[in-house]
């Protein structure tokens, strides 16, 4: 059984199609790339599983149980098990580094504060930011506040990892440290979705790629095979683009 | 000179200053209670017209057609009201309360659209991180949203209130014993209009300037500590 | 629960009541355009004032915004005699009144002066524009922007000010209301129907002026 199954997944933005029927599946374990040009609607693909832009039609499913996004206890099961790092980070700017990541443990889940921070601890400084714990977002890089939205979204121990874009909003030199966090996850074995612009990395750490353009997908494939030897003439276009640049 | 000493002597007389300070003991009084309850309500009303679904339409149209229609009725004419609406059904209620009831609900009016300013001034993004994480609407509230609007509030909140002061003053229409009200008996009996409401004011304005002062001074605390990290202040 | 609302009664007087509520209407824009034109005045001598009326056109503002209106007008109608100057209850409301908007308009202004920034007057003046030119089309719709709103709001919170005239017995839209709720004994309902009527006064004043700001100025003021 696959580990994530999306069918005919569709939505849109008021009047706006975003997604038309996308269909996809990740098993236990697997690293899968969602790439495309902007508009394409990859992330909208990454908001529609966590319910914050509903979808219209299809279905997603979780170890084979489907999630019901009319009704808030099935979404927000979903939610405990998907965890999702955004473009902007995102991060309670009110909050210290510590505060950020336990917030959603110790407050939403109700978990014991003494072994969340003892968690937090442990995963910030795993993406090397252990000497942050009370520093403000604001107070951060932009690498640094990516990392502590992954340090977050880790410690709310999900099963998948969505991550929309994550070092797009990034100084160039500074994307590498983001991209390291990640690797390091990968070697861990979780289940990860991740839109991404980053080709190089995308090759490298994806068993598989999706292209995806005018809400659907175009071709999908091995990361080596998809980005190097592509099939369809859309494929060979986008990755012709991106390539040169 | 002499004039002005004589009214003097007797402005500040002994046995008037009891009455004096007791006149501006109300005025405070007034002013503060009846924004800081009005500031409470506004806050629930702001979230009610912010509330998501069909459940809470008919309270939301309440509360916009509360703010609406309040912002737009003479501060006198709704003491009036509440002073005719409170007196058609209960005898002998108290003047200071009917005031305060007043003060409360046109300083609800102003404040809740403050508030929602303050509310609608934190990213959309901030909800959507909340959300994701499975905060309800009041957790997201609580933990996000009011934190991070607070210093978006609170200046222009403490500056309504420090406008009140003066606002205060219609109430002497009703018979509440503040200082205007003081103002006027003193004239009635027999004193100078020139000199009391010249001194009245000066009271007035010893009240409210420092405040003024005081609400621009926060102002600029509150701007200068959002650009290097929110609220570090207020936890 | 023994009260009987008897709105009848009370709406027979509304022909009585729209009249008033032209002296409302009255009190307020000749308030608002005396104000205006003090408000100018104090505004150029705060900022082109020099050191002797700078210091004087601050203090005025600072001493009429920090106290109140009221006894502004207090001090105008009970104060004066003392010294030969009698005024009639209309003028000292309205002297009264345009002596504090004077004051809030002043800040108000000065914003606008303030907003015009010298790089965009260079801009125009190397364009070729001529002086009139650049006060045409580069400060006035500068300043337009920046105050029109502003102003808009003052003259709807000014129109529910000039209410106060009825405590000096100006027959306005809550005096005239008063004193016929002491002939019928209606107050509730009296000043039930003022509300309302100050309601529609003042949503269609914003509404007309968020129309003549967008028009005349291209400024989208806000009426809710």
């Amino acid at each position: 059984m696959q580990h994530l199954e999306v069918r005919d997944l569709s939505a849109s933005y008021g009047s706006l199609a975003v997604l038309a029927g996308v269909d996809f599946s990740l098993a236990r374990g697997e690293i899968v790339c969602l790439v495309g040009p902007s508009g394409s609607g990859k992330s909208t693909v990454l908001r529609a599983l966590v319910g914050l832009t509903p979808p219209t039609g299809g279905s997603v499913a979780i170890d084979g149980k489907a999630i019901d996004y009319r009704s808030k206890a099935s979404v927000r099961a979903a939610r405990d098990r998907m965890a999702i790092v955004f473009q902007q980070y995102n991060l309670f700017q009110n909050m210290d580094v510590l505060r950020n990541v336990t917030i959603a443990p110790v407050e939403i889940k109700g978990r014991p504060r003494g072994e969340v921070e003892a968690d937090a601890r442990r995963i910030l400084g795993n993406v090397g930011l252990a000497d942050k714990l009370h520093a403000y977002p604001d107070q951060l890089s932009g690498g640094q506040q990516q990392r502590v939205a992954i340090a977050r979204a880790l410690c709310l121990k999900p099963e998948i990892l969505l991550l929309d874009e994550v070092t797009s909003a990034l100084d160039p030199e500074l994307v590498n440290e983001v991209l390291d966090s990640i690797r390091a996850l990968a070697m861990e074995g979780m289940t990860m979705l991740i839109v991404s612009h980053e080709m190089a990395f995308v090759k490298e750490i994806a068993s598989r790629v999706i292209l995806m353009d005018h809400g659907v997908v175009v071709e999908e494939g091995p990361a080596r095979e998809l980005v190097d030897a592509p099939r369809t003439e859309r494929a060979r276009e986008f990755f012709g683009k991106i390539l040169r640049h | 000179m002499e004039w002005f000493l004589g009214q003097l002597a007797r402005f500040y007389a002994p046995e008037n200053l009891g009455l004096l300070w007791q006149s501006i003991g109300m005025t405070i009084a007034l002013t503060f209670i009846g924004v800081g309850v009005g500031f409470v309500l506004a806050i629930v009303v702001a979230i009610v017209r912010q509330s998501p679904g069909w459940g809470m339409l008919p309270f939301r149209i309440a509360a916009i057609g509360f703010v609406e229609i309040f912002r737009r009725i003479p501060f006198l004419v709704v003491t009036y009201l509440v002073l005719f609406l409170i007196a058609a059904f209960v005898k002998g209620a108290s003047l200071f309360l009917i005031a305060i009831v007043a003060i409360c609900i046109y300083a609800t009016a102003y404040l809740s659209e403050i508030i929602r300013g303050g509310i609608e001034s934190v990213p959309r993004q901030q909800v959507e991180a909340a959300t994701v994480m499975n905060f309800t609407r009041w957790q997201t509230l609580w933990h996000v949203i009011f934190p991070q609007s607070i210093p978006v509030i609170l200046p222009p909140a403490v500056a309504f209130m420090i406008a009140f002061i003066k606002d205060t003053s219609l109430v002497s229409q009703i018979g509440v014993f503040e200082l205007s009200f003081r103002g006027k008996e003193l004239v009635n009996q027999g004193m100078s209009g020139l000199f009391v409401f010249g001194m009245i004011a000066v009271i007035y304005f010893c009240l409210s300037y420092p405040l003024t002062r005081f609400g621009r001074w926060l102002e600029i605390r509150l701007a200068t500590s959002r650009s290097q990290g929110p609220e570090r202040q207020l936890r | 629960m023994n009260y009987t609302f008897q709105f009848g009664v009370a709406l027979d007087r509304l022909p009585d009541l729209l009249q008033g509520a032209i002296l409302t209407l009255e009190l307020g824009l000749l308030g608002f355009w005396g104000g205006a034109l003090l408000g100018l005045l104090l505004a150029s001598l705060k900022t082109y004032g020099g050191p002797l009326l700078r210091p004087l056109a601050n203090a005025y503002v600072t001493f009429f915004t920090n106290t109140p209106a009221l006894i502004q007008i207090y001090f105008i109608f009970w104060g004066l005699p003392d010294v030969g100057i009698v005024l009639s209850a209309f003028n000292s409301v309205l002297i009264g009144l345009t002596l504090n908007t004077g004051a809030y308009l002043c800040e108000i202004m000065r914003a606008g002066f303030l907003s015009v920034r010298r790089p965009e007057l260079e801009a125009a003046e190397t364009l070729g524009f001529s002086r009139w030119q650049q006060i045409w089309h580069v400060i006035v719709p500068h300043i337009a922007k920046t105050i029109y709103p502003a102003l808009a709001n003052y003259a709807v919170v000014l129109m529910l000010g000039t209410s106060m005239a009825m405590i000096f017995g100006v027959e306005e839209l809550s005096g005239r209301a008063y004193n016929i709720a002491s002939e019928n004994y209606r107050h509730l309902e009296m000043f039930a129907i003022v509300a309302g009527i100050y309601v529609v006064l003042t949503l269609g004043a914003s509404l007309l002026l968020a129309l003549v700001g967008r028009v005349a100025f291209r400024v989208k003021a806000k009426v809710f």
